[in-house]
Parts: C-alpha cells; sequence; structure tokens
C-alpha cells in the first residue's frame, strides 16, 4: 500500500515542474517523436536504410554504443573520489552518479537493440531462455555485465532514494558493498567492450593490447566531464549543494586520465607509422586518407584538437579553476572522444576490408536521427530520475509521516 | 592337330591381348563434332588419300591449324586410312572419345594431371552418381587450342550505389 | 444461408489462426540443432507452406546430415582462373541469393597484379575489361573458407553459426538474430547480409534447397557460402565448380585419400589465405603451371 502511494506520487511528481523543465521534455519528446518514425522505417525496410554494407557492417550505432559504455563506467568511478576526499554526504553522489550511469547503459543497450538486424528475436539472446553462447562470444559476456551493471545501478539508487523518502537511514552494509562491488564491475563492462573488438584477428586496427587500456582511459576523460556539465546545471536549476573544490579535484583527476589517454594514443601512432606495414592502412585511412578516400580525416584532426585543448586546460591550474573554462573543456573532451572513440575507432576497423576494399561509410539520416532519439531518450530518463531523485534528497519528497527528512544541508530550498 | 589348334588358341588368347595396345579408358562427355560432319567415312571413303602436306583449299578451309603448323598437318593426327579414327604415333588407332590419348602423347605433364582431376573440368556427381570428364577438345579446340579470353560477368554492385532505398 | 455464413465465419477465423499461428510458430522456434527429428519436420512442412505460399513453388527442403567419414575441401588453381565470374553467377541461381537491393554474392573474386600475389591491399574488385584475363593480372576467388577453427562461429553470441561434422560452416537462418559480429569476425569477406527482404526472380528459384544451405532466406539475417550442402551431401560438384570454364576448381572429401583434392594437396603446392591467423581454412589454392 505504502509502495502504491510512493509510486503515484513519483509519476505525479514527473508531471509537473518548472517551465524550463517542460520545455525540456517537450523538446526531448519531440526527438524521441521523430526518431520512432525514423525507426519504423528501419524495421519495415530493413537495415539497407543506413548506410552499412557488407564492407562495414558496423557504424554509428556501435559508436554510440562504445561510447555510451565508456561513460557509464566513468559515472559510477565518481565514488572514488567521494571516498578519498571524503565528500559528506557520500550518498548524494553515488545515487546521482549512479543514475547517470544507468541511464548511459539504459541508452547503450538501445544503441545494440537498434543495430540488430531481427530485434523480435531478441529472446534469443537471453540465457536459459534462448542460447547465449558463454563464455565463447564476447557479446555474450557483454550482455551479462551490462546488463548486472544496470541492475546494480538501479538498485543502489532506488534502495537509498526509498529509504531517504521513508525518513531511514539506508543500511551502510548493503550499500557499501554493492558500491565497492560497482567499480571493479564498472572496470569489467569497459574491458569487456573492448574485448569484443580486441579479439578479432581479422580487424588488425582492433587486434592491439593497447585497446583495453585506451578505453578506459577515454572513458574516464568523457565520462566525469558529462557528470561535471551535468553537476553544475543540476546545481542551477535543483539547488544541489557542490562545493567547486569538488568540481576541480575531479577534473584534476581528468588531467591525468586525459594524459594517458593522448599517450596511448601517440603509443598507437608510433608503433603503425614507424613499422609501417600493411596494418598501417587503417589508420592512414583515418589521419591522411587512403587512396583518395579521406573522409574522416577533418573528424579525427578536429578530435585531436579538441582532445589537446582540453588537456592543456586540465592540466594548467589557472584554466582549471576558472568555471567557464572548465565547462569549455568539459565539452571539447565529450566530443573529441566521441569522435575518437565512436566514429574514429569503428569505421577504420573496416576500412580497408579484409579483401583490400574500401567503403567509406559516414551514417545517413536514418542513422543519424535515431541515435538523437536515443540520446533523446536517455536524456529524458536521467531527467525523470533527477526530478524524482532530487527533491527525495532535498527532503521535500518525503512521506508524510516523517516530515523533513534528515538530509538537508546538501541543498537550498528552490521555489518552482 | 589337336596340340596345334591348342598351341594357336593359346597364342591368340594371351597374345592378341598382350600385343595390342591397352588404353585407359574414362567416363569423357561427347567430342563437341562440328554437325553432320561425322562418320567422316562419308566423304572419305571413296576419296583417294593425298599425303602432301598442304593448305587445304577445296573442304575444311575453315580450319586455321594453329597448333605445332611449322611441325605438323592434319593427316599426323587423323589416320589417312580411316578418317573416323585419329591416329597414335605408335601406329594405333583410336575413336574419337579418347582422343585424350592423342594429346597426352605430347602433353604429358596435362595428361597426368587430367587423369587425376587436377587438370579440366568435371561435372556430375563425384560419388554416388555418374561423373563426366570434360574432353581435351571440350575446351581446347584441338586445331586451335589457345583459350580465348571470354567476356566476363558483370562486377557486383558498389555499396554506394545502393543507397536511396 | 445462416449455416453458410457461420461455416465461412469458421473458415475464415480458422485461415487467420493459422496463419497468425504459423508465425507464432515461427518466432518460438528453436535452434536448429536442439530440434528433434520431430521438430524438424513440423519446422520443414510449415517452411514448405510458407515458401508456396510466397513464391507459388513447391520446394522441397532437404535435412540430411553430415555423412561419416567425410571432411570437404576445396581447391582453386590460380593459374587457371580468368575472372569471368561465371562461379559468382552460377553460385547465386543454385544458391537463391537475392539480386537486387540487396545485392548478395557469396563469391568474391578479385584481381591481383602479377608480381605482388597476396597484397590483398591493391586488390580490384569492380575490374569490367571486354574480356578476360587481362594481360598481368591473375584473378583469386573468395568465398566461406569453411576454416577448422572459425572464428566467426567463435564469436556468435546465440550460436546461430556453427560448424557441422563434415567441415561446412552453417547459418540457421531463423535464429541468427542479425547483430553482424560475425562479419566483423570473418577475415575473408566470406559472409553477407541481407540489408532488406531479398528479391529473387520467381522463375530463377532453384526448388532443391536444404534448411541450412539455399533455402530462401529473410531480410536481416545473415549467409554465406555452404559448399552448396545441398548438392555435396549427395555426392554432386558444388554448382561453382560445374560453371568454372576453364576447370580451375576442385572439390573432394579430404579423408578419401582418392580424391582430387587430396591428390593436388599432396602433389601440387597449395597455400591458403592468411595461415597466419591460424584459422585452418579448408580452401587450398594452387598453381598447376
Amino acid at each position: 500500500m505504502e509502495a502504491w502511494i510512493f509510486f503515484k506520487r513519483t509519476v505525479r511528481m514527473v508531471f509537473v515542474g518548472t517551465k524550463a523543465y517542460y520545455l525540456w521534455c517537450a523538446f526531448l519528446l519531440a526527438i524521441i517523436g521523430a526518431a520512432i518514425t525514423f525507426y519504423t522505417k528501419q524495421l519495415d525496410a530493413g537495415l539497407i536504410v543506413t548506410n552499412m554494407r557488407d564492407q562495414v557492417s558496423w557504424g554509428l550505432y556501435i559508436g554510440n554504443f562504445t561510447y555510451l559504455v565508456g561513460v557509464a563506467a566513468a559515472a559510477v568511478l565518481l565514488v572514488i573520489p567521494a571516498y578519498i576526499y571524503h565528500f559528506d554526504p557520500i550518498k548524494e553522489i553515488v545515487v546521482l552518479g549512479e543514475l547517470l550511469a544507468a541511464s548511459a547503459i539504459i541508452m547503450a543497450l538501445m544503441f545494440v537493440l537498434a543495430d540488430l538486424g531481427r530485434p523480435d528475436r531478441f529472446w534469443h539472446i537471453i540465457p536459459f531462455i534462448g542460447i547465449l553462447s558463454f563464455p565463447n562470444s564476447l557479446l555474450a559476456w557483454d550482455v551479462i555485465v551490462l546488463n548486472g551493471y544496470l541492475v546494480l545501478n538501479t538498485i543502489v539508487p532506488i534502495y537509498i532514494l526509498i529509504k531517504t523518502y521513508f525518513g531511514k537511514e539506508p543500511t551502510k552494509n548493503f550499500v557499501i558493498p554493492l558500491v565497492l562491488l560497482s567499480i571493479p564491475w564498472a572496470v569489467g563492462i569497459h574491458t569487456v567492450t573492448a574485448f569484443l573488438y580486441n579479439g578479432l584477428a581479422a580487424r588488425p586496427f582492433w587486434n592491439a593490447s593497447i585497446l583495453a587500456p585506451r578505453f578506459l582511459a577515454s572513458a574516464f576523460c568523457s565520462g566525469p566531464a558529462m557528470a561535471l556539465i551535468i553537476f553544475q546545471v543540476l546545481r542551477k536549476t535543483a539547488g544541489m549543494k557542490i562545493k567547486n573544490e569538488a568540481l576541480f579535484k575531479v577534473a584534476e583527476l581528468m588531467a591525468y586520465a586525459m594524459f594517458i589517454n593522448l599517450f596511448l594514443l601517440g603509443a598507437e601512432l608510433f608503433k603503425e607509422y614507424y613499422t609501417a606495414t600493411i596494418h598501417l592502412a587503417p589508420m592512414q585511412y583515418l589521419f591522411q586518407g587512403l587512396h583518395g578516400h579521406h573522409a574522416l580525416v577533418p573528424w579525427i584532426w578536429s578530435a585531436m584538437a579538441m582532445n589537446i585543448t582540453a588537456f592543456l586546460i586540465f592540466l594548467i591550474p589557472g584554466t582549471r579553476k576558472n568555471l567557464i573554462t572548465l565547462n569549455i573543456g568539459s565539452l571539447l573532451i565529450i566530443v573529441g572522444v566521441w569522435i575518437e572513440k565512436g566514429l574514429g575507432l569503428i569505421v577504420p576497423g573496416f576500412i580497408p576490408d579484409p579483401l583490400g576494399e574500401i567503403y567509406e561509410y559516414l551514417p545517413n539520416i536514418n542513422e543519424i536521427a535515431i541515435s538523437l532519439g536515443i540520446w533523446a531518450f536517455g536524456l529524458f530518463i536521467f531527467t525523470l530520475f533527477m526530478r524524482i531523485a532530487i527533491p527525495i534528497q532535498r527532503g521535500d519528497f518525503v512521506h508524510s509521516k516523517y516530515g523533513k527528512a534528515a538530509v538537508k544541508r546538501q541543498y537550498e530550498r528552490i521555489k518552482p | 592337330m589337336k596340340i596345334v589348334s591348342l598351341c594357336l588358341f593359346a597364342i591368340i588368347a594371351f597374345g592378341v591381348p598382350a600385343f595390342a595396345a591397352h588404353h585407359d579408358e574414362y567416363p569423357v562427355s561427347t567430342p563437341p563434332l562440328t554437325e553432320g560432319i561425322f562418320p567422316c567415312s562419308n566423304c572419305h571413303a571413296g576419296m583417294e588419300v593425298n599425303a602432301k602436306r598442304r593448305e587445304l583449299k577445296d573442304e575444311h578451309a575453315n580450319i586455321k591449324l594453329r597448333h605445332a603448323e611449322n611441325d605438323r598437318w592434319c593427316l599426323d593426327c587423323h589416320n589417312p586410312a580411316n578418317r573416323d579414327k585419329l591416329k597414335l604415333v605408335n601406329g594405333d588407332t583410336i575413336p574419337f572419345t579418347e582422343s585424350y590419348l592423342l594429346c597426352g602423347q605430347c602433353h604429358g605433364n596435362i595428361y597426368r594431371d587430367w587423369k587425376v582431376g587436377i587438370h579440366g573440368k568435371r561435372v556430375g556427381y563425384f560419388k554416388g552418381g555418374e561423373r563426366l570428364y570434360f574432353l581435351c577438345v571440350n575446351c581446347h579446340n584441338p586445331h586451335d587450342p589457345k583459350f580465348k579470353p571470354l567476356k566476363p560477368e558483370p562486377p557486383p554492385t558498389q555499396p554506394e550505389r545502393t543507397y536511396g532505398r | 444461408m445462416k449455416m453458410m455464413s457461420m461455416g465461412a465465419l469458421a473458415a475464415l477465423s480458422l485461415g487467420s489462426s493459422s496463419c497468425t499461428q504459423a508465425q507464432m510458430e515461427e518466432f518460438l522456434q528453436k535452434r536448429f540443432r536442439e530440434m528433434t527429428e520431430a521438430e524438424k519436420k513440423e519446422v520443414i512442412q510449415r517452411l514448405e507452406e510458407t515458401y508456396l505460399r510466397k513464391y507459388g513453388k513447391k520446394f522441397g527442403i532437404s535435412t540430411q546430415p553430415a555423412g561419416s567419414g567425410v571432411l570437404w575441401g576445396y581447391g582453386l588453381d590460380l593459374s587457371r582462373c580468368i575472372g569471368c565470374r561465371r562461379c559468382v553467377y552460377a553460385c547465386v541461381k543454385e544458391n537463391n541469393q537475392s539480386r537486387i537491393n540487396p545485392q548478395l554474392q557469396w563469391i568474391r573474386v578479385v584481381r591481383l597484379k602479377k608480381g605482388s600475389l597476396i597484397n590483398l591491399e591493391n586488390a580490384e574488385h569492380y575490374y569490367n575489361p571486354e574480356t578476360v584475363p587481362e594481360p598481368g593480372f591473375m584473378y583469386m576467388p573468395v568465398q566461406c573458407q569453411h576454416c577448422e577453427n572459425p572464428p566467426c562461429v567463435r564469436v556468435c553470441p546465440v550460436k546461430a553459426t556453427w560448424k557441422e561434422p563434415d567441415g561446412i560452416v552453417v547459418v540457421d537462418y531463423n535464429w541468427c538474430i542479425g547483430c553482424r559480429y560475425c562479419m566483423a569476425a570473418c577475415p575473408y569477406k566470406g559472409r553477407v547480409f541481407n540489408w532488406s527482404e531479398p528479391n529473387i526472380p520467381a522463375d530463377e528459384l532453384n526448388t532443391d534447397v536444404h534448411y541450412l544451405g539455399n533455402r530462401p532466406r529473410m531480410k536481416n539475417v545473415v549467409e554465406k557460402c555452404t559448399f552448396c550442402v545441398q548438392r555435396v551431401r549427395n555426392g554432386r560438384y558444388p554448382a561453382c565448380v560445374e560453371a568454372c570454364p576453364t576447370g580451375a576448381r576442385k572439390f573432394g572429401n579430404l579423408l578419401d585419400p582418392s580424391s582430387e583434392i587430396r591428390y593436388l594437396i599432396e602433389n601440387k603446392r597449395v597455400f591458403r589465405l592468411k595461415e597466419d591467423l591460424n584459422t585452418e581454412p579448408k580452401f587450398y589454392y594452387f598453381f598447376s603451371a
């Protein structure tokens, strides 16, 4: 009964908000609606509506999937500074970070679903009901770890929020072990995703041991950057109090990750360009163009410029401690890593194809529309999560019996 | 008398096969002879044999020999006495269905490969059914054996051209 | 009147329910390898009815299993291939591949420059001269190599593709979810994808099909060369072998010491593509001259 009232109240709450909230949700829903029409077209005609063909059989969808798994992995790793630097209370960071991770995982799984040729046969991949080729197939591993991560990142925040709603302290013995589990699990999801590409001898661009470390390094750049921006937005719109020092500390850690990201990229460039075997071809396609094909060259160089600029911004204390440059740097690294890890990783893996053919892939309007729709959906889910989570954290949304909740000092009241 | 006839019988029974050449046999396809041209004896039965090496002008003028034409001519392969057969170097005559024996005289390596299926074409069933070996002449015109270039089938459609569905 | 209308209604409802029942059965269909013989028979019957309804032709779908003591091998004489692509189109015809939008070809003939043989980076796929062979070039057809250690089988998340006991790597088209991981994993570009509903001209349909081979496929699933499983399990040469005008293609049982393929492996200089990847392909290239 109590649960039902709680549920009803949350449903009512997501329909009420500030003007900015309504505009934001309407904007996202419009994008989602447009994407649904495109996806219906894709379901009807088949994947031929995309620009993917036999030669480049993975494209924008899988690029976004890769990027979002990284964001999901890194979002939860924010809890590490929360423990090391003793933010108090820790729960808020955990809840927001894990809800961000959950939204990112939902987006990643939706991208895989959008890319599947036969989503109607989805039940084939469910273990015990269908056939899951564990442990041979890395995709099977990914199915297990991603869904497990999603469960983990919804159980913990929901548990904490419900406890807070009822005015009780969340049981540390339940929360702490799960939060500690989610840290290696976060590393695990991104390693498994990296191994997905790494384990293919047919694609020498991916078949490099450095791929998993590169994935983790770039994830630690882009994920916390998103969190930084989101925290500032929430600070303004929802009155969440987070000190600038906390943001700057996270930024300092990101600077290390950016350095490692650039260093590993440099290592890859050296290995391929110096030895200059036939396996240089994909990297050459990406950075210079190959046999007259150079569609990705401007993209990757913009990404390089963005990544290096962001690294410098985050490295120099002056620019790191200035909110304006910090935000510029965050945006730069988000976009830069998206290009480098999304299109800039997937597409050159297929160019040239195993028989030497070059098919230049760039996404078309169908893929872009569906991708934007899935991003909008993920942001929408996250917005709804925040619409419920923050009032609970703030103490405005509590069970009537308990009045003002225990935890409030982190927040100020904001009149809608 | 009986002993003589027995000996004669023995000689004939065992000797003739020993003297007669033993030829390999294979399940070959029909030779691609021009329509109506076989049996050759229809025309050649009553004709006189002109063994002089020359260029033919009255008949078979469409055959341009481009097959070691400096070293030999028609009657080196075609049996002068009986045009329905071909002539081997050792004097044996063979039917057109065994023309591989003739080719194999000079092209021994190819013949060896053909016998085991490496050279040439086989169709049908390799097990549990009829298999057909293509004769040399099914692919190589014996008078002009060099394989002619073919017009290739169309290339696959380039993936960019399949946009716009 | 009442009886007739009741009868008509009953017939209509039965008819429509059987249509959706067929769709339901297809949705719940198990993987081929998990089916019992009775289930296989049911599936075949349903498929034959579906094909009859869709194409208007009676199909004969075989589920003939692999024989014992058989491991299929393929030989390709690179000194005889002239790049005419007759094999490509014979395969398309035999195996009911989509002709246009999408165009699927299981065999891909590449043209290489003489003197730089297996440098695939300079391979030309779209050569279209007046006549072949062109001087200075050689031609190499590539199709699924039916590896003994196939990377595609290893990566399929639902085990929709597997290696049969006679060495043929097959796909259960009704189990494939279309994730295309196998296509990323194949080092030989052996696999192609039905990017939309296949288009086969009705008069060119081949109705002698095998469930795992050349039966008509559906959109958004993967397919590839099956060594003409419908032919070879009955002892017949694959379609590409029979189509080649120069006799460059050889096929046989690797375990039979008297087969053509054994002879050529033992007596000719054979090699396989990308052997350093340890995929152990069963497609042997050689030069007889």
